[in-house]
């Protein structure tokens, strides 16, 4: 019963969704031809769009119970349900029993219009400073892509079929997947997505009822920047699991999939970054809703092209190329359906404020050029291997290419970021913004000094992106000197530390790339080996069980320089029969310089086993910068919402 | 990642016997393993088809490194460049798949007699196609995907040039 009352529940939000477009469609329509000598909206259109808050309310709860009902479903192990039979075992933990639930492709669909609808009843009750039209069209748009979704949901990719006759058990999870990880990096990323949905469909709203403005933007600003939060978090976990999970010590593989996390990213940095110039300053008003519309674009590219089967991934866990065809419909019809009507209505945008070359906003805008100009190539370089296929060739386009073309972008960007907060608004001398940049290019020169005395020379891209990030960490917090620190606003510490946390991250990868240690043995026991600073001796080898699993341990004894205290890592080499999989389970041990990486590998049939020792010096900081990226994105919307809270109590009371 | 990694049928690494075609199987361990844990390991292996490609030890620069650290730089960049064939989309430096062992070993044993990365790469592309580099070469065909960098610059700067107003001299 409870598969049966989950599919009622989708159907019904479905039909909610159709009935929440409808009436808002029907609404703006009365709205827009009513007499223009009465004020207000007309008495049917008042009612009409009244009655769509409510609905998108309703909608949301729906899609939740749904979701809920699938997960109760796996919790239970009902080996009568497909989905749960493909994807599940009744030996399998809770947690993964849980998790499970959105670790598959029906599911995960099913917890991205979940986290839709809910946006939508969050938006239906919370928001109250737009114009009424502008919302009601919002909540319109918000339906039209949530309809979408149960379509495909209901007529594809249905997660509550039955399965007759039941299974005496089921197949179970990816092994790779069954990590506390997957319980949460795939909703934090569709949590992103779904907020730049949110934004978009902002951005559709202020479009159908031309009201492009400070007040639209200051209304999608809080949902892009939450969207860009877990983003940040989603594509930071995601990067650090695949480090610790796949065994090689690699972090980011420039793999379709991460690309196709990276690019909403890419998109929804630059919108957010726009959206500020429009709520503050009402400049870039057509540029703000046209990153509204690539922002969404790429999140809809994020969700559907995996899934379409027709790029390879290492980590695409859910492809079916029957749905392709479903799919790349789907994504034609969202993404063309917004080009056309960002198309239709830009020409009733009027220009908003301008500034000069040299200033805040001109630094914001070369921040958006570049950024777009690397989500370009990202999507373009993903995308290529299909043009060269209808061309009859194979073609790989893989990490050379992307920091080749990229990296440099990148490293531009780096220093206009440094740049940029150090300029005044709408005009500035600049003379003067050199000046105030002595600093940090100082600082930028004397690491890059340093690097190369001590190492005599490295690769050109990590050395120009250590001395980069040096410069940017120095100038991200200059605009905190000279100033009372417990008076500056919220959302400029926000700005602050996200800043810094880019400097940190890239001076984690740069020197990940520039200084990692390499040891690859065949080990005897009792053998030792060295990896960069530390020694490793292989003690022996044991076998482990676990819940589902059973593994061969190697036990190292492992030490620093050749005083330290000996300390035990135990890296796994992990078989599961459900299905037949071998995982590697490296095993880390983190300083605060760096991570030793080992991994068990194979043994070589003459009592000798593998292993694969990394040293990585300051590894660390491409993750902790990560953190403080989305740290700072929370101080920010933080301090937004208080201030604009008191703007609100200020107006309330005048 | 994928189960079973299939062996490419014209893969044959520099001077190394041909390798049989994969059979599901065990790789011959369980004899080596202290008798206590044997009967437990065997049970593992048997349900562990995944790294079972052929009964062969891995070649002999698979997860060897070369003895000078700068050739095994020379190498290991070059490794991160090529593709594994047989997997989902990972570089030959990054996978478990017997095949991308077995063209480590090529890259470090034609590295070690004194070839020059582009050689081997060149003569990789010339018997698998250019399937084989992740970087791609620059020809008719990926010139539009060089250039793009600059392109999209052209075009950002010719979007942007209408937002400014002219600099007050």
């Amino acid at each position: 019963m409870i598969a049966e009352a989950g599919l009622a529940a989708l159907w019904l939000a479905a039909a909610l969704a159709g009935l929440q477009l409808v009436l808002a469609a029907i609404g703006l329509r009365l709205d827009a031809t009513r007499p223009a000598t009465g004020d207000g909206p007309g008495v049917g259109a008042a009612e009409i769009m009244a009655a769509v808050r409510p609905v998108a309310i309703v909608q949301g709860l729906l899609a939740l119970l749904a979701m809920a009902l699938l997960i109760a479903l796996f919790v239970r192990s009902d080996m009568s349900v497909q989905l749960v039979v493909a994807n599940s075992h009744s030996d399998k933990p809770l947690l993964y029993k849980f998790s499970g639930a959105w670790g598959n492709h029906e599911g995960s669909m099913l917890l991205w219009v979940t986290i839709l609808g809910l946006a939508g009843t969050t938006i239906a009750i919370v928001e109250r400073r737009l114009p009424r039209a502008t919302l009601i069209a919002t909540l319109g748009a918000q339906a039209a892509i949530a309809l979408g979704f149960y379509a495909f949901l209901l007529f594809s990719s249905n997660p509550f079929a039955r399965l007759s006759p039941a299974a005496p058990d089921g197949q179970g999870l990816n092994p790779l997947l069954q990590d506390p990880g997957l319980a949460f990096h795939p909703p934090t990323l569709y949590i992103g997505y779904v907020g730049i949905s949110v934004a978009f469909s902002f951005a559709v709203g202020a479009l159908i009822t031309r009201d492009v403005g400070p007040a639209f933007a200051r209304a999608m600003r809080p949902w892009v920047l939450g969207a860009w939060i877990f983003l940040t978090l989603g594509i930071t976990a995601g990067s650090y699991w695949a480090y610790y999970e796949l065994g090689w010590g690699g972090w980011w593989f420039w793999d379709p999939v991460e690309n196709a996390s990276l690019m909403p990213w890419l998109a929804a940095t630059a919108l957010l970054h726009s959206v500020s110039v429009l709520a503050t300053r009402d400049g870039l008003r057509a540029w703000t809703v046209m990153l509204a519309v690539v922002a969404f674009s790429m999140s809809m590219v994020g969700t559907f092209l995996v899934r379409s089967g027709i790029l390879t991934s290492v980590h695409a866990f859910a492809v079916d190329p029957t749905r392709g065809s479903f799919i790349l419909a789907l994504l034609l019809l969202y993404i063309g359906g917004a080009l056309l009507l960002f198309g239709l209505r830009i020409g009733t945008v009027r220009q908003g404020s301008t500034f000069e070359l040299i200033s805040r906003e001109g630094a914001l805008v070369a921040n958006n050029l570049l950024l777009s100009v690397i989500l370009g190539i990202v999507l373009i370089g993903t995308l290529y291997p299909i043009v060269a296929a209808a061309f009859g060739v194979q073609l790989s386009v893989g990490p050379p290419f992307f920091d080749k073309a990229a990296g440099p972008v990148a490293l531009l960007l780096v220093a206009v970021m440094a740049v940029g907060p150090l300029l005044r608004w709408r005009r500035d001398d600049g003379q003067a913004a050199l000046e105030r940049m002595m600093l940090p290019i100082a600082v930028a020169a004397l690491a890059m000094a340093a690097v190369f005395i001590v190492t005599g020379g490295i690769a050109i891209l990590p050395f120009l992106g250590l001395g980069l990030a040096a410069g940017l960490a120095a100038a991200s917090v200059a605009p905190l000197w000279k100033r009372n620190l417990r008076r500056t606003p919220l959302f400029t510490w926000g700005m602050v530390i996200a800043h810094l946390g880019i400097a940190v991250s890239l001076a984690g990868m740069a020197s990940d790339s520039a200084f990692t240690k390499e040891t690859l043995v065949a080990a005897r026991v009792g053998e030792p080996h060295r990896v960069g600073p530390y020694t490793v001796r292989l003690d022996g080898i044991s076998p482990v069980i676990g819940a589902n699993w059973s593994a061969l341990q190697a036990r190292l004894s492992v030490r620093r320089g050749d005083d330290g205290a000996w300390f035990v890592l135990r890296p796994q080499s992990r078989f599961f029969s459900s299905p037949p999989t071998t995982t590697s389970e490296s095993a880390i041990a983190t300083r605060l310089d760096g991570q030793l990486y080992t991994v068990l590998g194979a043994p070589d049939g003459e009592g000798r086993w593998q292993l694969r020792l990394w040293w990585k010096p300051f590894v660390t900081f491409i993750w902790l910068g990560g953190a403080l990226i989305a740290l700072g994105g929370a101080l920010s919307l933080l301090g937004r919402v208080r201030r604009d809270r008191q703007a609100v109590l200020r107006e309330a009371y005048r | 990642m994928s189960v079973s990694y299939i062996r490419h049928p014209g893969f044959n690494p520099g001077s190394k016997v041909p390798h049989e075609q994969p059979a599901v199987g065990v790789r011959p361990v369980g004899s080596r393993i202290k008798s206590g844990m044997t009967a437990v390991i065997v049970a593992l292996l048997l349900a562990t088809p995944a790294l079972a490609d052929s009964n062969l030890p891995p070649a002999r620069y698979a997860n060897t490194q070369l003895r000078d650290p700068a050739k095994e730089q020379q190498a290991r960049a070059l490794m991160a460049t090529l593709r594994c064939l047989v997997c989902q989309g990972q570089a030959i430096s990054d996978s478990d798949a017997e095949m991308a062992g077995d063209m480590r070993s090529l890259v470090r044993t034609r590295i070690a007699a004194g070839e020059s990365p582009k050689q081997i790469r060149d003569s990789l592309i010339a018997s698998y196609g250019e399937y084989v580099t992740y970087d791609p070469p620059f020809n008719a065909l990926t010139a539009p995907l060089w250039l793009l960098p600059l392109i999209l610059i052209g075009i950002g700067a010719w979007l942007a040039r209408g937002l400014f107003r002219r600099q007050r001299s």
